[in-house]
């Protein structure tokens, strides 16, 4: 069984935003609530870095473990999926979340926050895949068509990564290799525990 | 697990620990969700993500889905885009794997393209100005007020008073078209974009070697031993081009960047070289200094492919490390390690955009990039070359087809040889031809009378002085009354104050453009104005010519939206009204009111002989957008497959007519393969002899050559001395006749040439000094507007011209006045990833709008601090010419002390206005913001009319 996961490769990201529109384009995600966004370090100055941020569908997921409502379950291939049914909007999984990803509709000035929403790894929810009913409230299913995540698929110059980790792991080890640096496998011990 | 408490929903840089530090995203989002986002998102039922206004556009369960493909159309690699169609709609976009281009990656731009389809924003029927309101009309209705309009305009000032603006943004076959109207029309006042992107590059690099194009490929950069970028930020202006780039340092190559700004581009290179903006001459002839001082330049090479180099070296020699650090700042280890790395690591590779093209001096800049490369043996090898990355999708077929104001297609020149070789392939009387034009001579640019025919137009960066200057000192007989900016971002050009008057001065002003554009709004017009709305290159179908020469077949993805049409649609419809479809479309089936672009293809091969646009016939193009997946990532080469052997897109040159089944040329000048399998010389362009040298190549040619030796261009009376004239047949002996290589309508010498192993243009040796440019050896010379007074006397710019494209050009006559006390701050401008040219398609997308909300200048915290200003403030930019721009202030380390930075993307603001009640209604810009253009300058490059955008004055004040 796979275990799907996302490696960005921050040697490779020039922050083109591929991804984040990929992302909004596939699933007709509104203005305002970011399932994916690119984050940048020391802009501008030597040492700039970039990397692709969204929902890392950890191994011991943060989120799940402090859901009230227990709108959380993991897919058979290690994605992070939650139930917009059951889920209460109450923010609690966004404090959980080592990467930001719980994003909240804005629903009115006073910031009272709606159901969550963030990245499904292009697996939509629990509703039948590829409904209507799925898409409307998560997007496509990408997973079910046997494709993989469209933010990845279409990264500019392949810096992100998804897909079986055994697998992104050998492609980018060849990198590392080929490069002869130390490999920077930004986020993966918060995500998958330190044996990666 | 540890569970850290997150600052707020906002702060996604702090929830990483990362303290205060600054990006340019988190600047953004500070700057708080403009209008119609908040709007949108507030009206969504709890649980619901779907995007209110994309209604229709999303993918229905059980509904059969269709695969099509196209091409991109945000900037000229080509990514492949492959859409899904249900009923009739782009309901989602998956990645083009099998494209050797992007190997089904896209920018933020190519991953948002499904958004044309939905097209909320966008022109949706024609309409017209009238009493200050925008009514809507018929195409009828608009077609024919427009007509007699233009027509009337003709009988009282002549032809050359309709400007015809075209645009890049035409697929190949419009492109042709469109100059193909211009002239059928009368006139040569005709241009498009490439005036104001790479004129400068076209002019400079063809003077030297023979074509105005990118020598290799995108995908040929893997063979790279060092990439030297300058004025070129690949990370957000061609951002699939990096994965080539960092596949190519992933394999060893060094990669310097040579720029004022530390880019994004920079932040990935081994050596990143600032320099003040506009002394690239200096910061060339610097490294070349160290090239010549170490005996590192390849005199092999230099002596059998390259003259003039002697000459070069004199100027050089002026450009010792002391005086480049005087000129350009840079310090002269920075300096030498550059010159080090590439002349160590070769082949090396150069790669140049609008960083180094947009000046006064922007033909010399291109000059000297190829000098370098030319001294340093880089030139028609793999991995080597000039890899001049083009802007918008199809500017360079847009080029090719001559939409400009000083050449035909193919760029046969106006002279009459030119014209009576187009109107043989157009099958109509060159006299008929003639008779469209204005009659009466005029005074040209030489001071010598003139036909209007053979007179060079105005360029698009002068349009407005066409309408402001006084006819008395125009080489026209009046001034220009009426324009279509026909797929043209007015916001890409400077003096915005003066570009205003221009428009109120106008009679009639048609915009033919998916938007409404910037030039709709900008302007107090309160008739006379016309908007067309005109389709994508998604709602049809044709070819497209990528940066590297390639050209790709687009199938049609859906169908025109709203009631927008295709360029040549609306071209038949006027060309009907004004009276010479007939002619027009002499040799081109129309179908109701579209002309066939299958037959427009074949015409286009029929004529460009110079460029071997000739062998890419509508069939073998279709055959390799269907094979696309069986050629090479890094050669381009079809390995098996219907297209065997051929390059992908038969990256022109492909020579002689389809049938004889030229590969294409992968690189340019390449004389390692035979020709006949894309193999190539220098083209002799430039005659055989000069100062008593030989101008033609000594001791190299082509693989496979029977000539062994230099040799001119190949004309009729050539094969016969060589005695390889009965290798044609007799219909093409009978054509051929009297003729050369680029009016034998056979193609027969062509096919000659090559079937010997010769370059149908002769083989000949790269000139790096061009006598008949202002400054044949290129030198530096300071910009109009620049703050180094100490620098003006020893480095001065040229005399005013009295006619130089029809018009009069400043030069001395500003730079002579200190601007530099009121107005300290030098300027420059460039690109945003999320947007492209004047920016109407991507701010009216909300998906890349979203991520780039306000325009803003980068200024230096030094300068902040003494200027007093704060990160996000709002700052006025005041222009030494008197126009002002209100944008917000992001302080950063980009930038040096002393220099500021803005995007060029923005309008629908104009002078601290917000222009947003002038669209006509829902058609408004999403993001909206001052375009820097409106306060950039005066300047003009002295060969192409390029207009200066990359070094002017400023001064910077709170708002």
């Amino acid at each position: 069984m796979a275990r799907m996961k996302f490696l960005c490769d921050a040697e490779r990201c020039i922050e083109c935003n591929s991804c984040v529109t990929a992302c909004k384009n596939e699933h007709e995600v509104p203005w305002g609530v970011n399932r994916r966004r690119v984050v940048t370090l020391n802009d501008g100055v030597p040492g700039e870095k970039s990397i692709s941020v969204a929902c890392m569908h950890c191994t011991d997921a943060p989120c799940a473990a402090v859901c009230p409502v227990d709108c959380f379950y993991t897919t058979d291939d290690g994605i992070v999926l939650h139930d917009k049914d059951l889920c209460i909007g109450c923010g609690y999984c966004f404090y959980a979340c080592p990467f930001g990803a719980p994003q909240y509709p804005q629903q009115s000035a006073f910031g009272v926050r709606g159901k969550m929403d963030k990245c499904t790894f292009c697996a939509g929810g629990p509703l039948a895949d590829n409904s209507n009913k799925e898409y409307e409230k998560y997007g496509r299913n990408r997973i079910a068509e046997g494709k993989l995540p469209l933010c990845a698929e279409m990264c500019s110059t392949k810096a992100l990564l998804a897909g079986d980790g055994d697998m992104i792991a050998d492609i980018y080890r060849q990198r590392v290799l080929k490069r002869g640096g130390r490999p920077q496998t930004w986020g993966w011990e918060s995500a998958y525990g330190a044996s990666g | 697990m540890k569970l850290i408490k997150k600052r707020g929903a906002e702060g996604i840089s702090t929830a990483f620990g990362l303290g205060e530090a600054i990006d340019r995203r988190a600047f953004l989002r500070r700057s708080g969700v403009a209008l119609g986002g908040a709007a949108v998102a507030g009206v969504l039922p709890a649980g619901m993500i779907r995007r209110a206004e994309a209604k229709g556009a999303s993918p229905q369960e059980g509904v059969e889905t269709e695969l099509r493909r196209s091409v991109c159309t945000h900037c000229s690699v080509g990514c492949g885009v492959v859409a899904e169609v249900q009923n009739g709609v782009w309901t989602g976009q998956e990645p083009d794997f099998e494209s050797p281009f992007n190997l089904g990656s896209h920018c933020a731009k190519g991953a948002s393209v499904r958004e044309h389809g939905i097209g909320e924003h966008r022109l949706k029927y024609p309409m017209k100005l009238t009493g200050g309101k925008w009514k809507k009309i018929s195409w009828d209705e608009a077609i024919n007020e427009i007509g007699d309009q233009v027509l009337k305009i003709r009988k009282e000032s002549g032809p050359d008073s309709v400007y015809w603006l075209g645009s890049a943004k035409h697929n190949n076959e419009q492109s042709y078209l469109f100059r193909k109207m211009a002239a059928m029309w009368g006139t040569n006042n005709v241009d498009h974009q490439a005036r104001i992107c790479h004129s400068t590059t076209v002019a400079g690099v063809a003077n030297t070697w023979g074509y105005g194009a990118m020598t290799n490929s995108y995908n040929d950069m893997h063979n790279c031993k060092a990439m030297l970028f300058i004025g070129s930020n690949a990370a957000e202006a061609h951002p699939v081009a990096m994965q080539h780039i960092l596949r190519a340092k992933e394999n060893g190559a060094k990669m310097i960047v040579c720029d004022p700004r530390f880019t994004r581009t920079a932040a990935h290179a081994d050596h990143f070289v600032r320099f003040r903006p506009g002394t690239d001459v200096a910061l060339m002839w610097g490294m070349l200094w160290h090239i010549f001082e170490n005996g590192w330049e390849d005199t092999v090479y230099v002596r059998q492919r390259v003259w003039g180099m002697d000459q070069i070296r004199e100027e050089v020699k002026k450009w010792t490390p002391e005086e480049t650090e005087r000129v350009t700042g840079t310090p002269p280890d920075v300096v030498k390690k550059a010159a080090q790395i590439m002349a160590e690591n070769r082949p090396g590779t150069i790669v140049w955009c609008m960083g180094g093209t947009q000046h006064t001096i922007g033909n010399n800049n291109t000059r000297s990039y190829c000098v370098f490369q030319l001294a340093l043996g880089n030139i028609g090898k793999s991995g080597g070359g000039a890899n001049i990355f083009r802007g918008h999708d199809n500017v360079q077929g847009a080029t090719d087809l001559g939409v400009l104001s000083h050449t035909l297609p193919g760029y046969y020149g106006l002279s009459a040889g030119s014209w009576n070789h187009w109107s043989k392939v157009w099958g109509l009387d060159p006299e008929w031809v003639k008779s469209r034009f204005a009659q009466d001579q005029v005074e040209g640019d030489k001071g010598k009378p003139v036909q209007p025919m053979n007179y060079k137009g105005i360029p698009v960066s002068r349009w407005i002085d066409g309408v402001l200057e006084d006819p008395k000192n125009m080489g026209q007989k009046d001034r220009v009354r009426a324009i279509f900016l026909w797929g043209h971002a007015v916001n890409s050009q400077t003096r915005g104050p003066e570009m205003k008057k221009a428009m109120e001065m106008m009679d009639l002003m048609v915009i033919v453009d998916p938007y409404p554009t910037h030039a709709a709004v900008m302007n107090d017009r309160k008739e006379g104005t016309y908007l067309l709305p005109a389709s994508t290159q998604f709602e049809t179908y044709g070819s497209v010519t990528a940066s590297n020469r390639s050209i790709q077949w687009r199938d049609k993805l859906i169908d025109p939206v709203w009631e927008s049409l295709p360029d040549h649609v609306i071209m038949y419809k006027l060309a009907k009204k004004l009276g010479f479809a007939e002619q027009f479309f002499k040799n081109i089936q129309v179908n109701g009111e579209e002309p066939l672009i299958e037959d427009v293809t074949r015409e286009i091969n029929r004529g460009m002989w110079t460029i071997g646009y000739t062998g890419q016939s509508p069939e073998r193009l279709k055959l390799h957008a269907e094979n696309r997946k069986t050629f090479n990532t890094t050669t381009l080469k079809a390995e098996g497959g219907p297209a065997d052997g051929d390059y992908y897109g038969m990256p022109w040159p492909s020579w002689g007519p389809p049938e004889m089944k030229h590969p294409g040329t992968p690189v340019l000048y390449d004389p390692s393969k035979p020709v006949a399998e894309g193999g190539l010389t220098f083209r002799a362009r430039f005659g055989v002899e000069r100062d008593g040298e030989n101008l033609l190549a000594e001791a190299s040619y082509s693989v496979g050559s029977e000539i062994k030796d230099g040799y001119p261009e190949f004309t009729a009376d050539m094969l016969k001395q060589l005695g390889w004239w009965d290798d044609l047949t007799p219909e093409e002996k009978q054509l051929a006749e009297g003729k050369n290589w680029k009016t034998d309508l056979s193609g027969g010498i062509q096919r000659v040439a090559i079937k010997h192993g010769c370059a149908p243009f002769g083989n000949a040796k790269a000139r790096t000094v061009v006598w008949t440019f202002p400054d044949p050896v290129p030198i530096h010379r300071e910009p109009l507007y620049t703050p180094r007074r100490d620098l003006v006397t020893d480095y001065p710019t040229y005399e005013d011209r009295k006619r130089f494209y029809r018009l009069p050009t400043r030069y001395a006559s500003i730079q002579v006045q200190d601007f530099s006390k009121d107005y300290p701050i030098v300027w420059t401008s460039g690109r945003l990833v999320e947007y492209e040219g004047g920016g109407e398609e991507q701010r009216s997308n909300p998906w890349l709008a979203e991520l780039q909300q306000d325009m803003f200048v980068e200024i230096n915290p030094t300068d902040a601090n003494n200027i007093g200003i704060r990160d996000g403030q709002m700052v006025w930019v005041d222009s030494p010419e008197g126009a002002k721009i209100k944008v917000k202030a992001m302080v950063t380390r980009r930038v040096a002390p002393g220099v500021v930075f803005t995007p060029f993307h923005f309008g629908g603001w104009f002078q601290g206005q917000d222009l947003v009640a002038k669209y006509p209604p829902g058609t408004a810009p999403l993001v909206r913001g001052e375009a820097c253009n409106t306060a950039m300058t005066y300047g003009y490059d002295s060969v192409t009319q390029m207009q200066e955008t990359k070094v002017t004055l400023c001064q910077i004040r709170p708002a």
